[in-house]
Order: structure tokens, then C-alpha cells, then sequence
């Protein structure tokens, strides 16, 4: 389990070496000076060329490239060129929404998603089931933007329980944080949920076909007793794929939702630094991105070892 | 999207209606903005975000702009100008204090005008001041400026933000953490949500009304429809005109439609052929119909212009029909500068709601004269380098806002390129012209040169927008710089 564990941790940090210089030289290639952006357009040469000269943007790509990944080593992401606040702190900030947010539309997920694709799999071909079928498939083509309006027009506008949108942070508030992130984290989870509903019904499905279920049903447990003990279990693998995909997914999804829902996150950082040219914070807040990502596949991979003991052997020779 | 949202919205601003305005703070106001200003220092960047938080909030200048654009003292109390136009002698306040505490004189004015000319300052509009010779400290509250050549819009030019005082022992931190002598003080920054402003106590001059406020940052209009319907902030100074119906017929709302600087134009690349040809510069602005320009890209709230230049401005002269809606005429000139089947040319398109809907309008109504147009939408900082730094355009849509910038048309750099040393060396008696009757009169005649040389297409002065919570008074209606000031802002029952 060492050994497997180990090789995969290898793998994990040479994808995200690979990936900071592909990203550094992709974002080297956009049209676009920050310097000019930060002045205006109506800022002086002058002015501009002293602001880039302040910014670090004279040296060739290849001393950037270096400095930079030398810096984050060591924990220092830079300093970003229009905040002129260090990366790293502006990353930290916006994690504190970013992270409890796809936690918590993680957890919704789940608890919606898996339930309703175990009944419906019970339910099979009767009214529940293409009920919940037709609303996941609902779930799975509505965007989250549009989720996040009509959850901010019914909630926020309508009923007033929720604030519209915006965030307090944690240290001022924390119920009020928390009551910010609701909606939001509904709007991104319910097509999440949908999937997962899906993909729980179509593996508990198949699953109640196999062999280890008609056994366990020959020795006297009822269908609901043995897919219970032993069908869901044996879902989960594919199940838990899903969700380490999903995770990316989610993060992804909420550039789109923290624009909904004026969420200082992550996702609008990168959002609002890409049009700013803010490469360094771009940089920054894609390489933490990846992290999160390949630190879930790295866990799912780890989780798969546990769940299926099979898999395990098969990675140590 | 915004239609299902705009007609669900509609619906339910009657139960927001219903169920009535949570009583708000009276002396506490929260207002959305669409953009974050990258910084907190307007004399390091020149974006309109840092002004509308903090130009006469944090800080303040010797001068200071009114709601007309008329100049006012400000840390100033007075003037005097010497008959040659060239020395300007400052009586400065006593007792103003920045909000760290430390006393203001005339000295952080020395140095607040030190920085800005430095080789390595990083102010946007350096240009503005270079013509000061010297500054000169005569006691702490009395200071004299020495011009090396008479400059007409010099007392404006010390009421923009990029010329607010600011003092040796915090200017370096101002672009996180603002310290001015204004009647509000920086509080917090939460980066990417909201900045807080406090009421600054030993304020010098008379304290406002509110003592607390709230700028959040929202991008999306759909997000800032809800979060004004929703109660979470109190107004918007400047909200997209395509969702104002929501707010017109609502009367817990009022929206105000003043004017701004922002003078949109179809950028035309004059060093570029067939553009540098005349015929062809009048065939286009014949071509323009600005009436349905402004009724298709600002939903009416546009201000139809001839030339470069701000309706509200005491200086104005309506030029719209130096070249009045005419396509057959456009096509005559078209055929007698040689292109009788007309031309293909590019129209990049910056993302701005008015740029992108302008475009596709201006794209049928060239094409009705035979003008070919491949609209080309690209980023902000893509149009900033290709079109702005690098020349590399066609035509292009944008909006000007800066105050008084027909002095861009003097430059033959600039990206539109329009090169006349006759139009030039009229600036530059303008710019040193001190005689209010006299700039007027050149002003004038600076924009029918401009009108008569098509220069660009002249389309529309953008209108301010605001959208407010109905007990709010005291917001400029107008926008004649950037700015949101707070100073007069009040609740009213």
C-alpha cells in the first residue's frame, strides 16, 4: 500500500511540474499588457514603461519562469501586477469561500444524489423511478447560472430568507458566511446531484444482476436486504470516480456561480485577472486549481485501494 | 438570459414590493459597482473604479470638481493668479489632518507634486502637470505654483484624482490601504466583495450625513438586479440601461439619467487607407443613423453627438448635422472616392454592452451603402494592445470619458491618427488660453474642424444610469469626472 501509494505521489508532482510551465508559456503568449491595463488608456508611455520596469515584466520569459516556480517552492507566489498585494495572501482569501463553497455543494450533492439513484434503482421502470429519471436529466442540461437566479429570485428577492449574494467574511460572522454560501452551493450542486443520481441508479442497476447478490439472495436475505450489504458497496467504485471528477467540475462551475452570486472566490479571481492581465495571479490561482484537482484524483486513486483491495495488489509489483 | 430573468424579475419586484424595504440604517448606505478597482491609489492607475470609491471621499485636491464641472476650493480655501497666467499662490486650510492622524501642509503638497512629475512616477495623466515649473513652499499653509507656460485648464486639472494630496508617510501604501484628508476613511478591503468606508470624525470641512459605507463589487447585471431588488444594496450609480425598465415603474426605486464625459465614437484608423481619404471618412458618418445607434445600444439614454466634445459642456456647439443621415449621399461620395461598390474593412469590438450592439447596428447601416464590415469582439486588454498600442485596426467602437480630452485629437500618435497641424497648433493656443470667452470660442472652433474632418464616427454621449433606493437624495445625477461622491449623499423619509 507504501509503495502504491508512493508511485502515485511521484506521478502527482511531475503532472504539476508539467503543468506550471505549460501554463506559464501558454499565458506568455496572450495579448496584453497589465501595465497598461492597471494605467488606462489615456496613461503616458512613460508612465507605463516605469510601471512595468516596478512590475518584474522586463526580464525574459525563461528568469521568470524560474523565479517563479523557485518562488512558489518556497511558498512565495509573487506579487500580483494590478492588486500589487502578494498572490499567495490574494489566493489564500478567496480559498476561504471557494473551498467551504464546492465542500459544502460537494456534500448536497451527495446527500440529494445518491438516495434518490438508490430508489430510484429499487423503483426500476415504475413511476418513481422515471420521475426522478426525467427531473435528473432536468438537473443535468439546466445550468448553474440559471439555478443560481431563480434560487437568488425565489429566496432572495421573493421570500427575502437569504442574502441575494456578496459574503461576510468568516472572522466577522460566521453565521452570516455560512447563510451566504447556501444558495450558492445549491446552485451548484443540484446538477451535480443529477449525475449523481443517475450514475448511482445505472450501478445499482447492473449490480443487482451479478452473481454475489443472487447468492446472497439464496441464502435467504431479501432484495433490499441484499442490495443494501452488498450492492451498494460494490457501486460505490464507479460512483466515487464520478465524484473525484466532479470535484474539477465543481470548481470550475463556480467562476460561473461566484459571478452569480458576487462571491469574492476563487473562480472570480481568475475570472477578473484574466481580463485584467494579471498573469502572475492567473498563474497562481490555475496551478492551486490543479493542485486541488490531482490532490483529488490522487485521493480517489488512494480511496479505490481501499475500497477494492484487487486494485491494490495490482499497483505493487 | 436576461429576458427570462428581466420578465421573472418583473414579477417579482411586486412581492418585493410587498413585502416592503427592510428599514435601513439612515446613516449608513451600500452601494454597487460593477467593477473593482485593481487599486486604492487614483495617482498610480488610472481606472475609473479607484475614483468612483475614493476621489473626495479618501481624498481630496487643492481644487475639487462640483456636480457641473465647475471648479471649487477644496484644500485650497483660495487663490490668486498673476497676470501673466504663470504663478498661482495656494492659501491652504489650517487644521486638516489625513486620517492617520498626521497634520497636512503645505509641504505634503510639494510632495504630492514632486511625485507626480519624479522620472519614475507611475501617474497616468503626468502629462497634465508637466508644465508646472516649480513648486514652491512659502509658509506651512501658503504654496506657489510656477507655470513655464500659461495653462487654460490648470485649476481643473488640480481637482482631478490624479492630482489628490497625499503625504510622504503613507503615500506608498495607498494602493491597499488609502490615508487622504477626505471626509471618509478607509476601513477594509475585503478583495473581491466590498470596501468600507467610515466617516472621518476630525473631519476639517462640514461632516456628512452618513457615517458609514459600503462599496460591493458586482459584475453582473443580472446579480446586481437581485442585490437591488433583494435590499442588499441601497443603489448603483451607473446600471445597464437594458435592464432599467425593472427599476422605472418601481416605487421603492429611482433612476437617474444624467450625462457623463463619455463620448462614443466609431475609432477610425486615419493613417490607414481608405480611411485617410476624406470622401470616405464623410460616405461613413453619412451613413451613421444615430438614432437608431442610441436606441439600439442604450436603449435610448444616449445624447446624440457631432463632435468629440460633451453636451453639458458650457463650450458645446451641436455639430449633428454637419453630415446629417444620408445613405445616397454616402454612396455618391463612396463612388467619387473611387470605391463606387464600396469596401471591406475590420470593426473590433472591446466587450462594453454599447460597443458590442453599436457595432452590429453601424455593420447594417454600412452595409445598406455598400461598406462591408467583419465585426471582430475582443477583450479589453487585447483592444488596449492591438487597437490602442499597436495601431493594428480598422474601425473600432469606444467611449471616451475623460474630461475635456479633445486635446487627444492634437496628438498624431494617438490611435485614431489624425495628423493636422492646424487643428494642433489650435490646441495649443486653447491650452494656454486663460480668458473663458476666448477658450470658448476655440473650443468651438476646435470641434467643427474635428466635425467637418469626420475623424471619427461621432455617435452618442453616454448617459449615467443610476439606480437608487427612493429615501436616498444628495447623488450627483451628472458624472462630469469619475467620481461617486458620498459628501452630500442622505436619507430622507
Amino acid at each position: 500500500m507504501i509503495l502504491f501509494a508512493l508511485r502515485r505521489f511521484l506521478g502527482f508532482a511531475a503532472t504539476l511540474l508539467l503543468a506550471a510551465v505549460v501554463i506559464f508559456y501558454l499565458l506568455d503568449l496572450l495579448p496584453g499588457d497589465p501595465a497598461r491595463f492597471t494605467l488606462g488608456i489615456t496613461a503616458t508611455p512613460e508612465a507605463v514603461a516605469n510601471l512595468r520596469a516596478q512590475m518584474g515584466l522586463d526580464a525574459p520569459a525563461h528568469e521568470r519562469l524560474l523565479s517563479w516556480i523557485g518562488g512558489m517552492l518556497r511558498g512565495d507566489f509573487g506579487m500580483s501586477y494590478t492588486q500589487r498585494a502578494p498572490v499567495a495572501a490574494l489566493l489564500w482569501e478567496r480559498l476561504a469561500v471557494t473551498l467551504p463553497l464546492t465542500v459544502m455543494a460537494m456534500i448536497i450533492s451527495v446527500v440529494i444524489g445518491l438516495p434518490l439513484g438508490i430508489f430510484s434503482a429499487r423503483a426500476r421502470g415504475k413511476a418513481p423511478d422515471t420521475a426522478i429519471m426525467v427531473l435528473a436529466q432536468l438537473g443535468v442540461a439546466v445550468p448553474n447560472f440559471w439555478f443560481g437566479m431563480m434560487l437568488t429570485l425565489v429566496f432572495a428577492v421573493g421570500l427575502r430568507w437569504l442574502p441575494p449574494g456578496g459574503f461576510t467574511p468568516w472572522g466577522e460572522d460566521p453565521w452570516l458566511a455560512l447563510r451566504g454560501l447556501v444558495l450558492p452551493s445549491l446552485a451548484l450542486a443540484l446538477p451535480q446531484a443529477s449525475i449523481l443520481a443517475r450514475v448511482m441508479r445505472t450501478a445499482l442497476v447492473d449490480v443487482q444482476g451479478q452473481d454475489f447478490i443472487r447468492t446472497a439472495r439464496a441464502k435467504g436475505l431479501t432484495m433490499g436486504e441484499a442490495v443494501w450489504r452488498h450492492g451498494v458497496r460494490n457501486a460505490l467504485l464507479p460512483v466515487l470516480t464520478i465524484l473525484g471528477l466532479q470535484f474539477a467540475f465543481l470548481i470550475a462551475g463556480t467562476i460561473i456561480v461566484e459571478n452569480v452570486f458576487y462571491l469574492p472566490g476563487l473562480g472570480r479571481l481568475i475570472f477578473t485577472a484574466i481580463s485584467e492581465r494579471d498573469l502572475i495571479l492567473v498563474r497562481g490561482a490555475t496551478i492551486v486549481l490543479i493542485v486541488a484537482v490531482t490532490a483529488t484524483m490522487f485521493v480517489v486513486d488512494l480511496t479505490y485501494g481501499l475500497v477494492d483491495p484487487r486494485l491494490r495488489e495490482r499497483g505493487t509489483p | 438570459m436576461g429576458r427570462i430573468f428581466k420578465s421573472a424579475a418583473l414579477a417579482l419586484a411586486l412581492m418585493g414590493a410587498l413585502s416592503g424595504v427592510a428599514l435601513a440604517q439612515k446613516t449608513e448606505v451600500r452601494i454597487g459597482v460593477a467593477l473593482e478597482p485593481p487599486i486604492l491609489d487614483p495617482t498610480a492607475g488610472a481606472a475609473e473604479a479607484i475614483d468612483i470609491v475614493v476621489y473626495q471621499n479618501i481624498f481630496e485636491g487643492l481644487t475639487s470638481i462640483d456636480e457641473n464641472g465647475a471648479v471649487q476650493p477644496g484644500l485650497a480655501s483660495e487663490w490668486t493668479i498673476s497676470d501673466d497666467n504663470l504663478t498661482y499662490t495656494f492659501k491652504l486650510h489650517e487644521g486638516v489632518t489625513f486620517h492617520d492622524g498626521s497634520a497636512f501642509d503645505a509641504d505634503d503638497v510639494k510632495f504630492t507634486f514632486d511625485r507626480i512629475l519624479a522620472a519614475d512616477s507611475v501617474n497616468a495623466h503626468k502629462e497634465l502637470y508637466t508644465d508646472i515649473e516649480s513648486v514652491t513652499v512659502v509658509d506651512p499653509f501658503t504654496i506657489t505654483f510656477k507655470l513655464k507656460k500659461p495653462v487654460g485648464l490648470f485649476l481643473f486639472n488640480l481637482g482631478r484624482g490624479d492630482a489628490v494630496i497625499v503625504a510622504l508617510e503613507s503615500a506608498d501604501n495607498n494602493a491597499t490601504t488609502p490615508i487622504g484628508t477626505g471626509p471618509f476613511a478607509f476601513v477594509q478591503w475585503d478583495k473581491g466583495n466590498r470596501v468600507l468606508l467610515e466617516r472621518y470624525e476630525p473631519y476639517w470641512g462640514e461632516l456628512p450625513a452618513l457615517t458609514k459605507a459600503t462599496y460591493r463589487f458586482i459584475g453582473d447585471t443580472a446579480a446586481m438586479t437581485s442585490a437591488l431588488l433583494a435590499g442588499d444594496i441601497d443603489g448603483t450609480n451607473n446600471f445597464a440601461p437594458d435592464s432599467l425598465a425593472v427599476f422605472e415603474g418601481n416605487p421603492q426605486f429611482k433612476v437617474l439619467v444624467g450625462t457623463t464625459e463619455g463620448e462614443t465614437i466609431l475609432g477610425t484608423n486615419n493613417r490607414k487607407a481608405p480611411f485617410d481619404n476624406l470622401k470616405v471618412r464623410q460616405a461613413m458618418a453619412h451613413a451613421l443613423d444615430r438614432k437608431a445607434i442610441i436606441n439600439g445600444a442604450t436603449y435610448g439614454y444616449g445624447t446624440p453627438i457631432g463632435a468629440p466634445f460633451a453636451p453639458h459642456n458650457a463650450y458645446y456647439v451641436d455639430l449633428t448635422n454637419t453630415y446629417p443621415y444620408d445613405p445616397e449621399a454616402a454612396k455618391e461620395l463612396l463612388a467619387e472616392a473611387g470605391y463606387p461598390d464600396g469596401f471591406s474593412a475590420t470593426l473590433k469590438l472591446p466587450p462594453l454592452g454599447y460597443a458590442r450592439l453599436s457595432g452590429q447596428i453601424i455593420a447594417s447601416q454600412f452595409a445598406a451603402v455598400g461598406i462591408k464590415l467583419e465585426l471582430i469582439n475582443v477583450e479589453f486588454a487585447q483592444w488596449l494592445q492591438d487597437v490602442y498600442t499597436n495601431h493594428d485596426f480598422d474601425l473600432t467602437i469606444i467611449s471616451h470619458v475623460e474630461p475635456f480630452d479633445i486635446g487627444n485629437y492634437a496628438n498624431p500618435d494617438y490611435y485614431f491618427g489624425y495628423d493636422n497641424p492646424e487643428f494642433q497648433a489650435l490646441i495649443k493656443t486653447l491650452n494656454e488660453t486663460v480668458d473663458d470667452a476666448k477658450r470658448k470660442e476655440l473650443a468651438i472652433e476646435a470641434q467643427t474642424i474635428l466635425a467637418k474632418d469626420a475623424v471619427n464616427g461621432y455617435l452618442f454621449e453616454l448617459a449615467q444610469t443610476g439606480v437608487w433606493n427612493a429615501k436616498l437624495a444628495g447623488m450627483w445625477q451628472n458624472s462630469p469626472i469619475e467620481g461617486l461622491v458620498l459628501r452630500g449623499v442622505h436619507w430622507v423619509e
